[in-house]
């Protein structure tokens, strides 16, 4: 039985400002370690709250989030040493454009983990080796394609060896055939036993790549289950009607 | 999403497109309506104008040819008059790049102060701002060149430089902060997701790309107090104006000598403008 990563309790969050948003109501979920758990659910459900939660880029509201054991959503908790520890991908890449892609990758490793340039930039090629941009090590972002942009940022999160990767819509920024580039990615990243919390509208890899697939709307957690259960199955009419929709 | 990236894509090329023009190109920041980072009345960058005789060249060329045919078919008075005035060159420029850096290093913390989040400092630059802002510039230049030689002392070229640096600080701040705020949201996202602190995401990742879009201001900031050096030259400074207007109590030939006067400064001006131009040219190509 793999060990609880990461467990996610009564989380609430509320967006104050002109008009209040509860974006995330009393969400429970959690996740084991090397399991695959992709969230799906309509624009606006709080995927993105939720999944921002987990590295406190969000503040909850109320809650409790932990990462193995260590309680994050507690004010003393040290942000940057969970941050550290847990990769994120974003819809819209956001390379940093005044680096090389190899300078993208090793500038983490060497300001915070202190690594020495050499040792850095030798695990930066092995990343670009795995994601297959070796040979654009010198490029700048504005010179490669959006998939090509994505795998550099999944590289640049994995130099940090993180335990856990988070992926916001990291293809839904994408021209179609990209996104397939991506995908691969990161089925072997999943294969590789990688705790992976994934966002996602790409049906097909939830299917073929997830362990779990959970489905949200309004804020709140409706349904979660295997693909098979939660795709042909699905017990809630709400998840019954945003498959109706989609499909 | 689709046309989100494409909107993103055409938001930077427009950004390229006139650099003076900043645009928040972060889909999920509100849409703030373009950010203008010209503060002051530079001279207009010229614009990329194929024909020979585009305008920047026909006032720059056009203003050497008359100075040049003054002082050969002329020489009396305009010989001596040009001697006299141009003597000042070295003077309007030594205490405007001094000035410069001083708004610089002033702006820079007015900047930071303005983006910050703590109150105390973001009040204190916000009214440093509006007082600026607020006073004509040339009553500041006087008060603070005289409170300068009541208070600490400090005459002539100095003085001239403190109170231009500081008059000028408070633009620089202006520009500093909006170059900040034109930084997607997302790079300081990205940057503390990787576990650096703010202040390594900002000197690494924010800062860096701010002065690649506010150097082209900065520019036209020089040439802004270039021209403005001239109003301490009234209290301070031996410069191209004030030798001019005591040449003038010489000989009382003002209108030659202010027509001098004014050619020395287009020129000067115009080739900055030029320089100004070429740089935001070669920025905004290789990156
Ligand atoms: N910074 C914010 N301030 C105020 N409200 C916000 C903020 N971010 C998100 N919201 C609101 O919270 C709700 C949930 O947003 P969230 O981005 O988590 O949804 P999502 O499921 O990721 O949607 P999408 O599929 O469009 O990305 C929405 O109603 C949104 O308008
Ligand atoms: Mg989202």
């Amino acid at each position: 039985m793999a060990k609880e990563k990461i467990r996610i309790e009564n989380v609430c969050k509320t967006y104050e400002g002109k008009s209040e948003v509860k974006a995330v109501r009393n969400a429970t979920l959690s996740v084991k370690e090397g399991e695959v758990v992709v969230i799906i659910g309509p624009s606006g459900s709080g995927k993105s709250t939720l999944l921002r939660s987990v590295n406190k880029l969000e503040f909850i509201t109320s809650g409790k989030i932990f990462i193995d054991e260590y309680e994050v959503s507690s004010p003393s908790c040290d942000i940057r040493k969970v941050r550290e520890n847990v990769g994120m991908v974003f819809q819209s890449f956001n390379l940093f454009p005044h680096l090389s892609v190899l300078q993208n990758i090793t500038i983490a490793p060497m300001k915070v983990k202190h690594m020495e340039r050499k040792a850095a930039e030798a695990k930066a090629m092995e990343l670009l080796f795995r994601v297959g941009l070796a040979e654009k090590a010198k490029a700048y972002p504005n010179q490669l394609s959006g998939g090509q942009q994505q795998r550099v940022a999944i590289a640049r999160a994995l130099a940090m060896d993180p335990a856990i990767m988070l992926f916001d819509e990291p293809t839904s920024a994408l021209d179609p055939e990209m996104i397939k580039e991506v995908l691969d990615v990161m089925i072997s990243l999943a294969q590789s036993g990688m705790t992976m919390l994934i966002v996602t509208h790409e049906m097909g890899f939830a299917r073929a790549a997830a362990d779990r697939v959970v489905f949200m709307d309004g804020g709140e957690i409706i349904e979660q289950g295997s693909p098979s259960d939660l795709f042909d199955h699905p017990a809630n009419p709400r998840t019954q009607t945003f498959f109706e929709h989609i499909l | 999403m689709q046309n989100e990236n494409s909107q993103i894509n055409s938001e930077a090329k427009k950004r390229k497109a006139h650099l003076g023009k900043l645009v928040s190109v972060d889909p999920r920041s509100p849409k703030k309506g373009p950010v203008t980072i010209m503060m002051t009345d530079g001279v207009l960058i010229p614009k990329k104008d194929t024909h020979v005789f585009n305008s920047w060249r026909t006032t720059f060329f056009g203003s050497i040819l008359l100075l040049v045919v003054l002082v050969v078919f002329k020489p009396e008075p305009y010989l001596k008059i040009f001697q006299v005035c141009a003597s000042g060159i070295p003077v309007t420029f030594e205490c405007t790049i001094f000035a410069i850096l001083g708004a610089i290093v002033i702006g820079l913390f007015c900047g930071l102060g303005s983006v910050s989040k703590h109150v105390v400092l973001n009040r204190i630059s916000g009214v440093y701002v509006e007082l600026i802002r607020g006073i004509p510039l040339l009553v500041q230049l006087i008060f603070i060149y005289y409170a300068l030689g009541k208070l600490a002392h400090i005459e002539g070229m100095a003085a001239a430089i403190v109170s231009m640096a500081i008059c000028f600080g408070a633009y620089m701040g202006e520009i500093v902060r909006s170059g900040i705020q034109a930084i997607p949201k997302g790079q300081m996202e990205a940057a503390i997701a990787l576990g650096m602190s703010r202040t390594q995401a900002f000197v690494n990742v924010i800062l860096p790309q701010a002065v690649k879009i506010i150097l082209p201001s900065i520019g036209n900031e020089f040439i802004s107090m270039l021209k403005d050096s001239s109003l301490v030259s009234t209290i301070a400074l031996s410069d191209i104006l004030r030798r001019g207007r005591e040449y003038i109590s010489r000989t009382f030939l003002s209108l030659e000598t202010m027509l001098v006067v004014a050619l020395i400064y287009l020129i000067i001006t115009l080739m900055l403008s030029r320089l100004v131009g070429l740089m935001e040219e070669r920025l905004s190509s290789n990156g």
